[in-house]
């Protein structure tokens, strides 16, 4: 046999041989993961419950700069004295938090300390987050750990000088914080406690609805009271108040709607809480927001508080004709000649809390700059209402919100066209 | 889908015609493709115009291209013009930048990608009929000074850069003065070879 037909056949061989393993050895397909082997897998679910929680957390609202990579942090957050830049909370080791254990990270929420000692800045709503739980804050630490790390270094704050120092935060955490996890009332039901503690802790729903004063705190006697948002200029309504956002008289059905779908037949969520419902709340399942539901229903301690006296409701004949022919003019077409709406596309003005409330900043507001409710999972196509900020004068803006505000039995108070000015004169947001 | 878009109609006009000498712009029968690229970048601040920015904050993408589709498919009347007549050095100038450019600047003419009747083409070039002279002249300075952009590679950026100041007055100004054609529909894509690559037309 000559050497070339040696070669020949040892080639053939090898080459049936290399088949012959291929078709032994070659790796199949994956088995299949299936969405049951999912759910049950324990780590798989454990991610799932941080992710759900970091959702009602809304982490992800203020952790990610416009146009940045999620959770990568750089956002500008205003505030009265001076920006803040929120930090990368993704699990990058040198500039996010991926040298964080555990322990660290349930430290930081439960007492505002940061892994290297340091005290943080209450813009971290770490006097709500203190009250949840070791076991839901390990959760959220697992989810955080799990997102991709982005590399971007934190940006140093820009407060203005006594701000800047941050012993001072010491005074201001004698003065209004209060560590502790919630703690259930052995009085009410579980789902009024399940209600609370997502209120009080996740939902930080106090940073907006508790008044804050100079010093950027707010007092635990004033809960819920209300009060203007700093540098957002919207007014976020008391929920302890009837008179206000108190849900006192809501069926659970619209107080539900509200939070979970953004529209509903007693009014609409629009800017900073149509973000909160966009971000956050609409992925918070039936049964929590029910439950939330059920604690702020029992919110409202102040059923009876008078109405303005008729002095003070007292409007002049000219300025409520104004109003009538804008209203009939502009409004009507959708919100009803008796102001009755077409709920929960178009919201009703007559009987709406947020309407006759005593600060008018949202109703002017919605006036000069309109506003779409958040697209959500229930409501993925809202209906919007258009800017009259370029149609209407300081006057007619006045004339029509006081029209609305006292028309049809609203016991709400007159507006000034000053008062209609100085929200012009402020870019939306 | 027209209740809906109740928001839009004081600016924009009932079917997107424009208003106020069209300071709000005409957005009606603009290619769907732009008009969403638009408000996505409203929505996510990446084009700043506050009132818009505030307006379409929380909406999901699926809504904002239903919008945009609903827009793009109205075909309300025009305007009848009344832009200002100019200098006729002026007026040459803006017609030779428009239908024939500037190849000494390395400026395509409009018509190359804007389409021969200024009715752009789909699905991400805007029609410039029925836009006022002001409105285009702010957009074109707003990309040259790089406060508008386009997604890359954005050849109007490029373009703009290139235009002089007194250029862009005089193009605007032949711009808006055009008739609009009978039929004002986009010109269909790849029926011509764009002299410049553009990232919105991928």
């Amino acid at each position: 046999m000559s050497i070339g037909l040696r070669i020949a056949i040892g080639a053939v061989v090898l080459v049936i041989l290399a088949v012959i393993a291929w078709t032994l050895f070659r790796p199949g397909m994956l088995p299949q993961t299936t969405a049951t082997a999912t759910a049950t897998n324990a780590t798989t679910q454990f991610l799932n419950r941080g992710e759900y929680l970091a959702r009602a957390g809304d982490c992800v609202a203020c952790h990610t700069a416009p146009e940045g990579r999620e959770f990568a942090g750089g956002r500008a957050m205003p505030t009265p004295f001076g920006n803040l830049y929120v930090p990368n909370i993704t699990p990058d080791d040198e500039t996010g938090i991926g040298k964080w254990s555990a322990d660290d990270f349930y430290r930081m929420m439960h007492t505002g300390i940061s892994r290297d000692g340091s005290l943080m800045y209450p813009a971290m709503p770490f006097a709500s987050y203190t009250k949840i739980t070791r076991e839901d804050s390990d959760a959220i630490y697992a989810y955080l750990m799990s997102v991709p790390p982005v590399q971007q270094k934190n940006r140093a704050h820009a407060l203005r000088f006594p701000f800047n120092k941050r012993d001072l935060l010491l005074g201001w955490r004698a003065l209004y914080f209060e560590e502790g996890e919630y703690v259930p009332d052995p009085k009410q039901s579980a789902q009024w406690n399940r209600g609370a503690y997502l209120v009080q802790g996740l939902g930080h729903c106090s940073m907006c609805h508790t008044a804050i004063n100079r010093l950027g705190g707010s007092s635990e006697s004033d809960a819920f009271e209300g009060g203007m948002i700093p540098n957002q200029n919207w007014y976020a309504p008391s929920l302890t108040s009837n008179r206000e956002a108190g849900l006192g008289h809501w069926s659970i059905k619209d107080i539900t709607d509200l939070l979970q779908v953004g529209i509903s037949t007693r009014g609409t969520v629009y800017g900073p809480m149509a973000e909160v419902v966009y971000n956050s709340l609409q992925y918070v399942s039936d049964e929590d927001v029910e439950a939330m539901a059920v604690y702020l229903k029992t919110l409202p301690k102040r059923d009876s508080e008078p109405p303005p006296t008729s002095q003070a409701r007292l409007v002049s004949p000219n300025v409520m004709e104004t109003g009538r022919k804008v209203y009939a003019t502009q409004c009507a077409m959708c919100h009803g000649a008796e102001g009755g709406g077409q709920p929960p596309q178009f919201p009703p003005l007559a009987g709406n809390q947020s309407i006759t409330m005593a600060s008018p900043v949202n109703s002017i507001r919605m006036v000069l700059n309109g506003g779409y409710p958040p697209g959500t999972r229930k409501n993925p196509r809202p209906h919007g209402m258009p800017p009259f900020a370029h149609i209407l004068t300081d006057a007619e803006v006045a004339a029509v919100v006081t029209y609305i505000r006292v028309a049809w039995e609203n016991n709400g108070t007159p507006v000034t066209p000053t008062q209609a000015n100085e929200l012009r004169t402020l870019l939306p947001e | 889908m027209e209740a809906r878009v109740q928001g839009c109609v004081t600016c924009h006009g009932q079917s997107g015609q424009g208003t106020l000498s069209g300071a709000f712009p005409r957005i009606a029968g603009k290619p769907a493709g732009y008009l969403y690229n638009q408000l996505i970048a409203f929505r996510d601040g990446t084009r700043q115009y506050p009132p818009m920015n505030y307006l379409v904050a929380y909406l999901p993408d699926a809504y904002l291209r239903e919008m945009a589709e609903y827009y793009a498919k109205q075909r309300p009347p025009f305007e009848t013009k009344d832009e200002p007549a100019p200098d006729p050095k002026i007026e040459a100038r803006g017609r030779d930048i428009a239908t024939a450019g500037d190849t000494s600047k390395g400026i395509p003419p409009c018509v190359a990608c804007h389409g021969a009747r200024l009715t752009g083409m789909e699905p991400g070039i805007p029609g410039l009929v029925g836009l006022r002279s002001n409105y285009i002249a702010a957009q074109l300075t707003r990309w040259r000074v790089g406060s508008r952009h386009a997604a890359e590679p954005d050849c109007m950026k490029r373009i703009a850069s290139r235009l002089s100041e007194p250029d862009i007055a005089a193009v605007s100004g032949w711009l808006a003065r055009q008739e609009a054609p009978k039929d004002a529909s986009p010109e269909s894509p790849n029926l011509v070879r764009m002299p410049l690559a553009c990232g919105s037309q991928r």
